[in-house]
């Protein structure tokens, strides 16, 4: 079967209907397991005592802050050039999860920048992007929102992730250039050896895999409401 | 090319003539900088040191000031549907619209900046470089600002939603153009930052006229 095939509403509900309690279910299980192995099972460290522990919940949240946009972007390509629906839905779905991962991401980093750095808040290239990122998932949310017509919001909102996307990642680079940076560089990463203990890289993956099945679990299900949604605004159309 | 300049001396003497275009703009660069001494207070140093900011950020809002009625009005009495039936291309009346907005409301800017910023004890040093980073910079605002306008054409008072998406894509421009003038206050060579300004300008010009024509052949569907 190819990936295009769920393009059709009727087919993807049956699928994603059939697959969403296992993702659910599964999405807890991770959950669970990393955060109660990264909150009770893991040592405190030397310099940061219990503190530590917040990396269990940033660094996931973190990455799927950047992550969602560029599946936001992907699907809204899909959309732009194969005019599959879900596609668009999917993105319009994704947006609110997105935007939340990025508050948490950005109060996580406070709660632990206020013992450690000694301030909740700084002017540094990393904290100023996900500033920057929230600002357009709030763009992005607040254009979905405020025009009717769904295919004409589906089409307008995918030109400005586009254009988003493209200006995000100006902004990314263009910080640097704009102020020093307090935040930490990588402390994961595939192409080198990590320099994070494994006591910590353990529950740290399993909380990373929690959340990505966490948000693909949220993803299908609110999809799934928006389709039923348009199901519901067809009939009634036609039903007037 | 005809066309194109006809697209282009109509929106100047639209933007010329009937109150609100270029002149109000200008006016409301000149109040919003002439506000920060009387919020922050009469101190030449302080002043000195926010001045190459400030005054980017109020051009910023200055330019996206009268971006809600780049595209409404011409919705609104059909003349873009005229627009896109006629033998242009939508990308060029986007060009030729930012184009417009840029002279109407980019370039009054930069002649008068220099002289708002000796009221703000801008250090004699950073007058050429921030003449050069507004003239680079403000047509990547009129650009970007065109797409935004473009997005939110079918959008009754969108001129609050037209902020919130517009402002987040002035970023780059805001941190080159401020930074270039910053640079040059202290002494440093401003060159790298009004180089980075010029290349951000060039590809919003190039990016933007693609972006607002889609958004706009959508809205006119």
């Amino acid at each position: 079967m190819s990936l295009w095939e769920l393009a059709n509403p009727t087919r993807f509900m049956r699928l994603s209907g059939r697959v969403l309690p296992w993702v659910a279910g599964l999405a807890a299980l991770a959950l669970g397991a990393g955060l109660a192995w990264g909150f009770f099972l893991t040592p405190e460290d030397y310099q940061q005592g219990s503190t530590v522990k917040i990396i269990f919940v940033h660094v996931p949240a973190a990455m799927m802050a950047v992550n969602i946009y560029a599946m936001m972007f992907v699907a809204s390509l899909v959309w732009l050039i194969r005019r599959h629906h879900v596609s668009a839905l999917a993105a319009k779905a994704a947006a609110p999860v997105g935007a939340t991962m990025t508050v948490i991401a950005l109060m996580t980093g406070a709660l632990w920048g206020q013992p450690m750095w000694g301030t909740a808040w700084e002017w540094d290239p990393r904290l100023t992007s996900f500033f920057i990122l929230f600002l357009f998932y709030l763009g992005y949310i607040a254009l979905w929102s405020a025009i009717e017509d769904p295919d004409k919001a589906a089409d307008l909102t995918a030109i400005l992730a586009l254009v988003g996307s493209v200006f995000a990642i100006l902004s990314r680079y263009a910080v640097n250039f704009w102020s020093q940076g307090l935040h930490q560089g990588a402390s994961l990463s595939l192409d080198r050896r990590t320099n994070m203990d494994p006591v910590f890289w353990w529950p740290l993956i399993f909380c990373i895999l929690g959340f990505f099945l966490a948000f693909l679990a949220l993803v299908l299900l609110r999809t799934r409401t928006e389709i039923r949604a348009r199901r519901l605004r067809a009939l009634t159309l036609a039903g007037r | 090319m005809r066309a194109f300049l006809a697209l282009l001396a109509r929106d100047l003497a639209l933007a010329l003539r009937s109150g609100g275009g270029a002149g109000l703009s200008l006016a409301f660069f000149m109040v919003t900088v002439l506000l920060m001494p009387i919020g922050i207070g009469p101190d030449g140093a302080v002043l000195a040191a926010v001045a190459p900011g400030l005054i980017w950020v109020a051009a910023l809002l200055a330019s996206l000031l009268s971006l809600d009625r780049l595209f409404q009005a011409d919705a609104e009495d059909g003349t873009l549907d005229i627009l896109a039936l006629s033998p242009l291309p939508l990308e060029a009346v986007a060009a030729g619209k930012a184009l417009a907005h840029w002279l109407t409301t980019g370039a009054p800017l930069v002649v008068a900046a220099p002289v708002l910023a000796i009221t703000l004890a801008l250090p004699g040093s950073a007058y050429g470089p921030l003449i050069a980073a507004l003239a680079l910079g403000t047509p990547a605002l009129s650009v970007i600002g065109t797409v935004g306008a473009a997005l939110t054409v079918g959008v009754r008072r969108g001129g609050l939603l037209l902020s919130l998406l517009v402002l987040p894509l002035y970023i780059p421009t805001l941190i080159f153009g401020a930074r270039a003038v910053s640079l040059a206050a202290d002494g440093l060579a401003p060159g790298p930052a009004l180089l980075l300004l010029g290349a951000v300008s060039l590809f919003a010009a190039a990016l933007g006229p693609f972006a607002a024509a889609a958004a706009l052949r959508v809205n006119l569907r």
